[in-house]
């Protein structure tokens, strides 16, 4: 099992290296990194003087190690637009995209999952139809088209709730909350309802497709032919073996819902790092770019990895042979 | 023309005329048509065809877990003497497991894989039978140790993949007696091991049913399985039994030609032997099975009637076969055919 | 739009097209997916909703009652009319006018013939490539076939819209200021295709894999006969359902994310607005009540998208029954 965690890990260490390289790539060869930095009257000499000091004299290789150190330690330079350092401004961003993120992934993992279990054991039911039919439409909505209808519906035309922005935040440490506050629980519902939606209804499908599928096989008939109530197949031997491929899955959806926050923060004009990015790709504000991007791509690494330690706690094939991981 | 097939005085499990009928496009296909058939107290009945021929769906049809939009559409079984082909889901539940066990073909697919075989054998034990944990766990370990699995008590918490496919063959076996049952359904139990490993599961199954005095429905495509287990055998044919009796008798004076051609081996007067080794063409499938017997495109032995009207169980001796071979009447009309 | 490497990947690909067409002509009226076409009811409503949105706004220019691009035609004392049926509305402008005075029908036939065509753009886009990638991979294995997936493993661990967003923001930086606009379609539709290549590549790959090893790709070498020209002739055939599918329900994609950029301001230019520009826009009226600037180009969306994906469901399921 460790010989595994540490192949996952090089691998992490890997992908993490595909995409500092991008962003390097990015930062170094996409425009012009002086031009970006100073005025238009600064002189050729002021500007082969930075390119030393920044060190762009300096072989590929040097350079992008060099900026590998820098940003493994969370440094991506100065923004072009609002001329901070990109960490701080990150770091200001950060909590409030979290917060969003967090509560939708929960909403959309609390409803999908039922959803999805009792829409594969009904299949032929009326309930469970009208619910794969919504869901499709859930599908096909795009997310800001789904944070715009609910701003119409909730917020101009009934007035319950704010359709902007995340309320009153206090300030723990280096962390804003908003979560302290009625007014800040009101502020998220509509986002979070956005953003979950879409990956809800994809658990929803998921996790049905997948009941579906363990319905079919041997070890659930034999179960029956066993005379085990359909509690117990159901919900014990049924539920059970849908857990492998639906938290790779999930793990997956909870990476894209951060990233999926960056539409549904411009609806709602909710200030986290998907506004941020998406002002960042509208002025070609590079450092930021890339600094999101690696940003995501650890998140992702990271909830990859715990989703792999997840299938250790359940499925007992891996823990002894690694060779069934792929099996069912 | 129906009537009753007993060969026992009480027949543990009695099927009456069952008729399984499932809805496609084309309109509604008959997958078993009209069969009847019955098993003894502690017999072993050996049912053999070829895949499709509804070996499988019969057995299915048994235990209640006949799968939408497969259903019975006519006929009934009779377990110990009372219908249970209509019971209630809940009902059957509770015969299926307890009363009638079932073994299914692939013992690498017929355990779920995420919980070990200690809980998988306690599980069913404690639905059927009124035990606490440590009993049910005591009665696991007797289970495993009857079918013969080494070390029985260290082996409760394993995995169902820490142990080889012919141990988790006698693991299903162990599953399927756990509240001694008095009927056991076995699909293909041996198809899926290696040819030494059959051997050894169809010696545990004939010394368990001895043991217990189980009836055992053993449902092969294999006949050398059957010539070795059974009592009686069942030889089906296209959704329809072509022929019941002793399995000697079957095997050594086979009546129907299918069982003629399936055993391959005893040549009738007239035939050369070439011929007999295999049968010509294949089974029809259920859309496109012909008027009269269904055998008949088929037969070396086809006459007139045998494309008109289907032939029922007929006997012969201490078999019985569908064919009309064995018909008084046609016999006469079978030799005017034959003369012009 | 992807060739770019001379006459055997023109050759390829263009062979790659016709296996692909004949394939789809073969399966699509094969009787058993046209059967399952017509017996589901939904699919048939979806497909013809599709069809008629298809064709009405592919002839935009003819039958909207007014050309929302001239801005010449619109009247500012028009602006902000409500729909017909409100009060104040009028026939000449059926669903309402927005800020500028322009018919909202007619933006909205406009806006789904540029979404519609940027998506189809944007699938051929991913299709061909993918399609040449994963033959690529697939046949040649190794290095080449590591790459190509390594790349593929890492872009399938971000959202397309994410990654769309990113080239998109690239190609801002790189090109010059007053192209932009010019070209910015160009350049979503390049963003949004190079966004869904992996879905092709993985089938397509997966495909070749199996036909590689297979003795009549060996004995063509041995004829002398390129062997990727005799495996496409097996190849495509194999994976015609599948890539269709994915073709299907990537166009669904396609549009979805044309929309979400275009709503977000990074997508067409604001001269041709696309279903999500209009969206963005009728945004800023929504609280002073003017809804149906926003609410209607958005019904149009989602019927669209709803319509397509629909289509892409039946025929997944009836491609593999497996899946149902």
């Amino acid at each position: 099992m460790i010989a595994f965690i540490i192949h996952r890990l090089v691998q992490s260490v890997a992908v993490m290296l595909v995409v500092a390289l991008i962003a390097f790539a990015l930062f170094n060869f996409v425009g012009d990194p002086i031009n970006n930095m100073v005025g238009q009257d600064t002189t050729a000499i002021q500007r082969d003087q930075l390119r030393a000091d920044l060190g762009l004299n300096d072989s590929v290789v040097v350079q992008f190690a060099r900026f590998v150190g820098h940003a493994a330690r969370g440094q991506f330079g100065l923004s072009y637009e609002q001329a901070r350092p990109v960490s701080q401004l990150i770091l200001e961003k950060m909590p409030a995209t979290l917060e969003l993120s967090l509560i939708a992934a929960a909403m959309a993992l609390l409803a999908g999952l039922p959803m999805g279990v009792y829409t594969g054991l009904h299949r032929e039911g009326f309930i469970a139809r009208t619910m794969m039919a919504v869901s499709l439409i859930g599908v096909s909505l795009p997310t800001f088209l789904i944070g715009i209808l609910l701003i119409l519906i909730f917020a101009v035309v009934l007035g319950w709730l704010p359709s902007y922005g995340r309320g009153p935040v206090v300030q723990l440490g280096w962390w804003s909350t908003g979560l302290l506050s009625v007014d800040g629980w009101r502020a998220v519902i509509l986002p979070a309802i956005t953003l979950a939606l879409f990956q809800m209804t994809l658990i929803m499908r998921l996790v049905r497709a997948e009941m579906l599928e363990v319905l079919r096989t041997d070890y659930i008939k034999f179960a029956r032919a066993r005379g085990l109530p359909n509690r117990v197949v159901n919900f014990g031997h049924a539920l059970k073996n849908t857990m492998v491929p639906v938290i790779t899955i999930t793990g997956l959806q909870l990476g894209s819902i951060i990233a999926f926050s960056i539409i549904t923060e411009s609806v709602f004009q909710w200030p986290g790092m998907g506004l941020m990015f998406i002002q960042a790709v509208s002025f070609a504000d590079i450092p930021v770019m890339s600094a999101y991007l690696v940003l995501i791509a650890l998140f992702f690494v990271v909830i990859n990895l715990v989703v792999d330690l997840l299938y250790y706690v359940v499925d007992p094939r891996l823990r002894i042979n690694r060779d069934a991981a792929h099996g069912n | 023309m129906p009537e009753p097939l007993v060969t026992a005085p009480t027949p543990l499990l009695q099927v009456d005329h069952l008729k399984i009928e499932f809805p496609t496009r084309h309109g509604t296909l008959t997958a078993i048509d009209d069969i009847s058939f019955s098993i003894a107290v502690g017999e072993v009945l050996g049912v053999v065809g070829e895949s499709g021929a509804g070996k499988s769906l019969t057995g299915a049809a048994i235990i209640g877990l006949l799968e939408p939009p497969l259903r019975i559409a006519g006929g009934q079984i009779l377990f110990d003497g009372k219908r249970i082909d209509n019971l209630p889901a809940e009902k059957m539940r509770r015969i299926r497991g307890k009363s009638i066990g079932a073994i299914f073909q692939d013992p690498l697919t017929s355990l779920n894989p995420l919980y070990t075989v200690g809980r998988q054998l306690t599980e069913t034990i404690r639905t059927h039978l009124d035990m606490d944990e440590r009993a049910a766990r005591r009665r696991a370990v007797e289970l495993l140790q009857e079918v013969g699995i080494p070390g029985a008590a260290q082996r409760l918490d394993a995995y169902p993949h820490q142990f080889s496919g012919g141990m988790r063959q006698r693991v299903v076996i162990a599953l399927a007696l756990a509240a001694n049952p008095r009927l056991i359904i076995a699909d293909e139990p041996t198809t899926a091991l290696d040819v030494s490993i059959q051997a050894q599961i169809i010696t545990l199954l004939k010394r368990l049913c001895r043991d217990h005095g189980m009836a055992v429905m053993l449902v092969t495509h294999d006949m050398g399985v059957i010539a070795e287990t059974a009592d009686r055998v069942a030889v089906m044919y296209a959704g329809r039994i072509a022929e019941i009796g002793p399995v000697r008798e079957v095997i050594k004076h086979p009546k129907h030609p299918y069982t003629v051609g399936l055993m391959g081996s005893i040549p009738t007067i007239g035939h050369d032997l070439e011929r007999l080794r295999q049968i010509d063409g294949a089974m029809p499938r259920l859309g496109g099975i012909p008027t009269g017997c269904a055998f008949n495109p088929r037969c070396s032995e086809v006459f007139d009637r045998c494309r008109r009207e289907r032939p029922n169980l007929l006997p012969t001796g201490d078999t019985k076969a569908a064919c009309w071979l064995y018909d008084a009447a046609s016999e006469k009309r079978a030799v005017e055919t034959a003369h012009g | 739009m992807a060739i770019k490497e001379g006459a055997t990947d023109a050759g390829l690909t263009a062979g790659a097209s016709a296996g692909l067409l004949r394939g789809a002509w073969r399966s699509v009226f094969g009787s058993d997916l046209w059967y399952s076409f017509t017996r589901s009811k939904i699919t048939v409503i979806s497909g013809a909703i599709t069809l008629v949105l298809v064709v009405s706004a592919l002839l935009a220019p003819m039958i909207s009652p007014q050309n929302p691009l001239d801005l010449s035609s619109l009247n500012l004392l028009d602006a902000l009319d409500p729909p017909v049926w409100m009060e104040g509305g009028s026939f000449d402008y059926p669903l309402g006018t927005d800020g500028q005075g322009r018919d909202m029908l007619s933006a909205i036939l406009f806006g789904a013939r540029l979404s519609l065509i940027v998506g189809f753009a944007s699938v051929v886009f991913a299709l061909i490539m993918g399609v040449s990638l994963g033959l690529i991979a697939g046949y040649r294995g190794g290095i080449v076939d590591g790459i190509i997936m390594r790349f593929a493993d890492v872009q399938l661990s971000f959202p397309a819209i994410l990654i769309a967003l990113l080239v998109d923001g690239i190609a801002r930086s790189v090109l010059p200021h007053d192209l932009q606009d010019q070209i910015a379609t160009y350049v979503l539709i390049i963003a949004i295709g190079v966004s869904g290549w992996v879905q092709f590549a993985r089938t397509v790959r997966g495909s070749t894999m199996v036909e590689k090893s297979k003795e009549y790709v060996q004995a063509a070498r041995v004829i002398g006969v390129h062997p990727i020209r005799i495996m496409l002739g097996h190849v495509l055939p194999n994976v015609t359902g599948p890539v269709m599918v994915i073709a299907t329900i990537y166009l669904a994609v396609a549009i979805i994310t044309e929309a979400t950029l275009s709503f977000l301001g990074v997508g067409v230019p604001a001269t041709q607005p696309s279903l999500g520009t209009l969206i963005r826009i009728g945004g800023n009226f929504l609280f002073s009540g003017e809804w149906w600037i926003t609410l209607f180009p958005a019904v149009m969306l989602a019927v669209l998208v709803l319509a397509v994906n629909l289509l892409g469901d039946w025929l997944r399921d009836a491609l593999n029954p497996k899946l149902r």
